[in-house]
């Protein structure tokens, strides 16, 4: 006898999880479609230990976020698009100055304020390059309320062992929805923190803050506990003084990048099915990757030789693995709900060597199965082969 | 495979969310797949508000309604514009109370004063949600309504467990008056 699947919120599995993760510190400012992170982060985290701020608005929520995470906490915040907007200079400090931190934006029609109750998945490439200069991205894309909680895990462990902010991409679909979902037992979750010195300050030990440890990454020491050290946003050293340098700017710009692309494969999570004998594949992430997913079931019942690949990782985007796909499949449909902002992406990991076939929406509903059908029956690779009568 | 589509919708504050909860919540209690999802206005008050529940015996993909088996329109504005997403030969519940044009589409129309009851019966029109709910499950064999009953103990705000499960008995006792005995 299994245990009884508890019904649950996608918003409220990415608390949990967040709980589950270590995080003790969230600073925010409410807004639909993210606002039941907030109000269970206010009840849950002082039972737990820890502190929930309501703050004046996204920009100081994202900055308490910073300095808790600074002197030692796991922190998040969450959001949804103007919000996020908002957060975006910090979010590139937070990568300057490797502060570890969790960004969940829960994505809505936009842009503007759109329609705060309607989704979309317009703020893909606002996550790539929403803040200035040449910086990594992380960011993960659940597609139902387990992987919402295992993304949150996920994004919590990624944003310690690199030392960088992660951002939590879900869309309203999945924020809001309830499902029956089984919760992995928290002895079964592997749970990463940070590097921290090896040594007492003063010591050999403690190395100076921002020397590139194991990976790339520093071990920087929790602020506040005795370790002399200095925090910019400027290019800075090993010690973290600001430099003006241009060897160093190009060292340490390099080494941000570099400490991601080291552990890319750990950080990559993507879902196949039914690809074996694929002649037209549909590529998907968040809550357009269920009516894929269903249409691919619908074409296989109609004989079609259909396949399906789900981006859970978007940044830094799949390139190989969307490579290796184009090497077997024929045919591409990318389905987003937006005007083709992966759709670029996935062009560019093809290379020419499959057609990309792109199915764009506004936003503001989720694709039906029905729609997607239609586009693997009309794709070349997705006709039916005429059935040879003997 | 099985799959039952539910809509309920009516006015924003008429507890549709909730209600919808609940019946995944009691599915999820009897052995069945569930996903509830939502869509409301930006209104805490007034404007549409609509909950779909998806049951099913496999796992639930597309977590939308596409066609609807059961329909529950809490007010008039929600039975004209959700009646063309039931299917046909589909059922439509309506609180008479605040539906009095009933449509003409090809579904099983059932017709209950709900909220009426409900505020008659009990004193204050609050849980006509799961009044409605238990006139509901009563079509629904898929669920037992004593699963709904513990559903609700568990969803609603703590205080209020008495007076809607008393509410879910008296939608039912509405519905039943309709069905005859076997």
């Amino acid at each position: 006898m299994t245990d009884r699947l508890k019904l649950m919120q996608g918003n409220e599995a990415v608390a949990e999880a967040a709980l589950a993760a270590g995080a003790r510190f969230f600073a925010g400012y409410p807004i639909t479609p993210s606002t039941e992170i907030a109000e269970i982060m206010a009840a849950r985290l002082p039972a737990a230990g820890g502190r929930f701020i309501q703050m004046e608005d996204e920009i100081a929520g994202i900055s308490a976020v910073i300095g808790a995470s600074l002197a030692g906490q796991k922190a998040f915040t969450a959001t949804s698009g103007p919000g996020f907007s908002l957060m975006q200079e910090n979010l590139g400090f937070a990568a300057m100055v490797e502060a570890p931190c969790v960004v969940v934006n829960v994505q809505r029609l936009g842009p503007g304020t759109g329609i705060p109750t309607a989704p979309g998945q317009g703020d893909v490439m606002q996550a790539r390059w929403g803040t200035h200069g040449d910086h990594p991205a992380v960011a993960f894309c659940p597609g139902s309320v387990r992987e919402a909680y295992d993304l949150t895990i996920q994004a919590f462990n990624a944003a310690e062992r690199l030392r960088t902010p992660v951002i939590l991409l879900l869309d309203e679909i999945v924020a809001h929805m309830r499902e029956g979902v089984h919760l992995p037992p928290p002895d079964e979750l592997v749970i990463i923190d940070r590097p921290r010195p090896a040594g007492p300050p003063g010591s050999i030990g403690a190395a100076p803050a921002y020397r590139p440890g194991k990976g790339e990454v520093p071990a920087i020491p929790d602020f506040g506990t005795g370790y002399r050290f200095h925090v910019t946003g400027l290019v800075h050293d090993e010690t973290g003084l600001p430099v003006n340098d241009s060897r160093v700017a190009d060292g340490l710009i390099r080494r941000l990048h570099r400490k991601i692309e080291l552990a890319r494969r750990e950080i990559t999570f993507t879902r196949a099915c039914r690809l074996e004998d694929a002649q037209v594949a549909v590529i998907a992430y968040g809550s357009a990757a269920r009516s894929a997913r269903q249409a691919v079931r619908e074409a296989r019942e109609r004989g079609v030789q259909a396949g399906f690949l789900q981006l859970q990782t978007i940044w830094p985007f799949p390139a190989e693995e969307v490579a290796n796909l184009s090497r077997r499949v024929p045919q591409l449909i990318v389905a987003e709900m937006n005007l083709g902002q992966l759709e670029a992406e996935v062009r560019r990991a093809v290379s020419g060597k499959a057609e990309v076939i792109p199915l764009t929406s506004g936003g503001g509903r989720l694709f039906t199965p029905e729609e997607i059908l239609g586009a693997i029956c009309t794709a070349p690779g997705g006709r039916l082969k005429k059935v040879v009568h003997q | 495979m099985k799959r039952i589509e539910v809509i309920l919708s009516g006015s924003g504050g008429q507890g549709l969310i909730l209600a919808g909860i609940v019946l995944a919540e009691a599915a999820l209690l009897a052995g069945w797949r569930a996903v509830q999802t939502q869509s409301y206005g930006p209104e805490a008050r007034g404007g549409a508000s609509r909950s779909e529940v998806i049951i099913s015996d496999e796992e639930i993909e597309y977590p939308r309604v596409e066609r609807a088996d059961v329909l529950l329109a809490m007010n008039q504005e929600s039975c004209d514009k959700y009646v063309s997403a039931v299917k046909a030969g589909g059922l439509v519940i309506v609180d008479s109370t605040y539906v009095s044009r009933l449509p003409s589409a090809s579904v099983k129309i059932v017709s209950l004063p709900v909220t009426k009851a409900v505020r008659e019966r009990l004193g204050k029109p609050v849980a006509a949600n799961m009044a409605a709910l238990g006139a509901l499950v009563t079509f629904l064999p898929e669920i037992p309504p004593d699963l709904a009953v513990q559903a609700l103990t568990e969803r609603v705000p703590p205080g209020t467990e008495e007076i809607n499960r008393q509410a879910f008995r008296l939608g039912g006792e509405l519905a039943g008056t309709l069905i005859p005995n076997p």
